[in-house]
């Protein structure tokens, strides 16, 4: 366990950590500024509002866009959620859980130019659809996929 | 894959002790192809040969019903031409068990399986030994020693590569101690899908490439996806599992680009999720198959985007030797042989330094083990989808010892079998209950929230896609009636719960015994191992009456080739 990443970095420690990162090239300034956010999107208590604080209405089932998620979430406060979109023109990916308080989890903006491809963690209450929304040339994209979220046990 | 299909054992034309000597001709396998591949899985540390009685309840739901491995009984002798009364019958079925038992004898045993990979690796020159994991547990020495006692058996027995889950239960460090130290040089301890949780780096190799008999082949490892949830997550915090088609692809992928002429998985999924996997990644030739104890006498054979692919599963506890030989022609896989042997300890002659390891690796123990605790005056076995006499023992102690009145006890699929008349000796308590997080609880259960569990395991056993089950058996359920409608949807299944012919309410509070727990809680408040509380209850016994099995009412599924 000694070769990990996640040692090599302690042993850089504090705000060294930081300084070893940005030369490597894995942060850049400025990335974390914000882009305005669709408060309301965000606050939306169930999918159907959330879509249509999105402006998404009723999204086209696409196969262009690949989620990469756990059938079954080892842990629902951080489940390991990734989408690749192949649909030309992609300008934006959402994710949303149907059944958690507030359905959209993340919203992140593609500058034209760069690969439409996130990955996030996100909380889940409880089993549920997660969708992920694509929106392409002022068209909405969608794929889903059922993440269970279980109390575990009992197994083998 | 050109695929001749190949099966069957001679085996079927013996019965009764009078042929034990032609008997051992199963044994003499003529050598096929120019690759081979010796696989045993889930042995769950039994180095000694025991009884192990296959299920009468495994059934299969929406698209699984009544197909392999979901056959029992006579539906799976049937279904693989393997004739009733025979040895070979009563290595792959519950039939007449215990009538059978006495006529054939014990299975398995490290030393009588040492002598077969031997004879078979003398006639199957470069062939590799591939060990399916659940080996470092289950037995009482694995526990004791933290599994040295299974780790040094295994590198006399020649395991050459090895993928796991239950040995992930003695702790990611020791799991690294063994690879890195014991296993070093000698035995590949691989894994695809098991990630550090910061950033995504592999734990383990995903693959190796061997050359054998001058033809390259990869052997890809696939570890248990559910183990932090089936299991407690606190052993493994910084790894994470799942199924992860897109990196077995890359893996395969991979592998044979860099010349793999064959690529076989090693896997820990279990059946029904190899036979999905089968047939959406591409480019493996066979999957050696474990964790759901499925004895599958012969091979699934999946078509997929990129060929066909042979899906096998080698039960559990010892009992079966898998062998596999493909005939690679022109650079890939032509034609191949399955068997799967079962191991009558009868028939091998034990292995000297094999048993000699054994002796040695008892010794301190032995007094301990041998501790008779009762006698049974019934059949004790676990395996099941409901519910097995052990486990009614249990359930039974459980809600005595803690004046409970419901009882849960968890569907592992280990766990040794006994004929009436038998001692129950500490050994076979052990074999039952030796976990590394044994703590007994007792909770104030609502019944909103005891309908949750039932409900929540119920969709890990049958959930129809076979991604969403973890591969264990349902909960135990001691005390509480219910009615269990498999082919309904989750939150559905679980019906008619009632106590002492009186309906739960949901608002109302049960006090429910149960062990296992896999809370970091659950840890840190102890409770009593199961094994003393068991102890307790069975000396206090000294004789067990056969145990009429609490079972629920099955809604749905007469007729399910998966229940006899």
């Amino acid at each position: 366990m000694d070769q990990t990443r996640r040692n090599v970095l302690k042993a850089g420690g504090g705000a060294s950590l930081f300084a070893l990162l940005a030369a490597a090239g894995m942060l850049q300034p400025g990335t974390a500024l914000a882009a305005d956010r669709n408060q309301k999107a965000f606050e939306a208590k169930n999918l159907k509002d959330a879509l249509d604080a999105l402006g998404a209405g009723s999204p086209i089932n696409s196969n262009d866009i690949v989620m990469t998620a756990p059938e079954i979430a080892e842990n629902g406060a951080v489940v390991p959620i990734g989408a690749v979109s192949k649909v030309p023109g992609t300008e934006s990916i959402a994710i949303l859980i149907a059944k958690n308080p507030t359905a959209l989890a993340a919203s992140f903006d593609i500058p034209a130019g760069t690969e439409p491809a996130v990955s996030t963690r996100v909380k889940m209450a409880e089993t549920s659809e997660v969708h992920v929304l694509v929106k392409a040339q002022g068209k909405y994209y969608m794929t889903k996929k059922e993440i269970k979220v279980t109390i575990g046990g009992c197994g083998g | 894959m050109g695929m001749a299909a190949a099966c069957g054992l001679p085996l079927a034309q013996l019965s009764g002790r009078a042929q034990a000597q032609g008997a051992a001709r199963i044994y003499d396998l003529p050598r096929f192809g120019n690759l081979h591949f010796l696989h045993f899985t889930d042995c769950h540390a039994q180095l000694l040969p025991i009884l192990f009685r296959e299920p009468n309840v495994n059934l299969g739901v929406a698209d699984m019903a009544g197909r392999p491995p979901h056959l029992v009984g006579d539906a799976l002798l049937r279904h693989f031409g393997i004739k009733p009364g025979t040895a070979e019958a009563y290595a792959f079925t519950f039939l007449d068990f215990e009538q059978a038992a006495r006529t054939y004898g014990k299975v398995g045993g490290f030393a009588h399986l040492a002598t077969l990979v031997k004879q078979l690796k003398a006639s199957r020159p470069g062939a590799l030994l591939l060990d399916g994991g659940d080996t470092w547990q289950g037995s009482a020495t694995a526990l004791w020693t933290k599994g040295q006692d299974m780790v040094d058996a295994c590198k006399l027995l020649g395991v050459d590569i090895m993928t796991g889950h239950w040995d992930f239960t003695l702790g990611a460090e020791r799991v690294k101690q063994i690879v890195d130290n014991d296993f070093k040089g000698r035995i590949d301890f691989i894994a695809q899908n098991i990630k550090t949780a910061d950033f995504g780096d592999p734990v383990f190799p995903p693959y190796v490439i061997k050359s054998m008999n001058g033809v390259p082949v990869a052997i890809v490892g696939q570890a248990f996806p559910y183990m932090p949830i089936a299991n407690p997550r606190y052993f493994v915090p910084d790894w994470n599992f799942g199924i992860q088609e897109q990196t077995m692809q890359r893996a395969v992928d991979e592998a044979r680009a860099k010349g793999a002429q064959a690529v076989v998985l090693l896997s820990h999924n279990g059946m029904d999720v190899d036979l999905k996997l089968a047939t959406r990644v591409r480019g493996i030739d066979a999957i050696l198959g474990g964790h759901t104890h499925d004895g599958m006498p012969a091979p699934v054979i999946v078509n997929n985007a990129g060929g066909k692919t042979l899906v096998t599963n080698a039960g559990s506890n010892g009992k079966f030797l898998g062998v596999l030989d493909l005939e690679v022609k022109g650079g890939k896989v032509a034609d191949f042989r399955y068997h799967l042997l079962p191991v009558f300890a009868n028939l091998l002659a034990a292995d000297t330094e094999m048993e000699a390891l054994i002796r040695n690796a008892r010794a301190p123990y032995e007094a301990k083990l041998g501790e008779q605790l009762a006698l049974t005056e019934g059949l004790l076995y676990r395996r099941g989808n409901f519910n097995g006499t052990f486990d009614q023992l249990i359930l039974e102690g459980l809600m005595a010892e803690k004046d409970a009145p419901i009882a849960f006890s968890p569907g592992f699929r280990w766990g040794t079998s006994l004929l009436p008349g038998e001692p129950i000796l500490m050994e076979h308590l052990m074999d039952q209950t030796a976990i590394t997080y044994p703590y007994t609880t007792v909770t104030e259960m609502s019944g909103e929230m005891i309908k949750i569990i039932l409900e929540d395991v119920g969709d890990n056993l049958f959930n129809p896609d076979p991604y969403y089950q973890q591969g264990g058996d349902m909960v135990r359920v001691g005390g509480l009636r219910y009615s269990c409608d498999p082919n309904a949807k989750m939150g559905a299944r679980i019906s008619a719960m009632s106590l002492r012919g009186k309906l739960l309410e949901a608002a109302k509070t049960y006090k429910v015994a149960g062990w296992a727990p896999v809370s970091e809680a659950a840890k840190t408040a102890g409770g009593e191992p199961i094994w003393d509380l068991m102890a307790r209850y069975l000396r206090g016994r000294k004789v067990i009456k056969p145990l009429q099995l609490e079972l629920p009412r099955l809604k749905g599924m007469e007729g399910n080739a998966g229940m006899a």
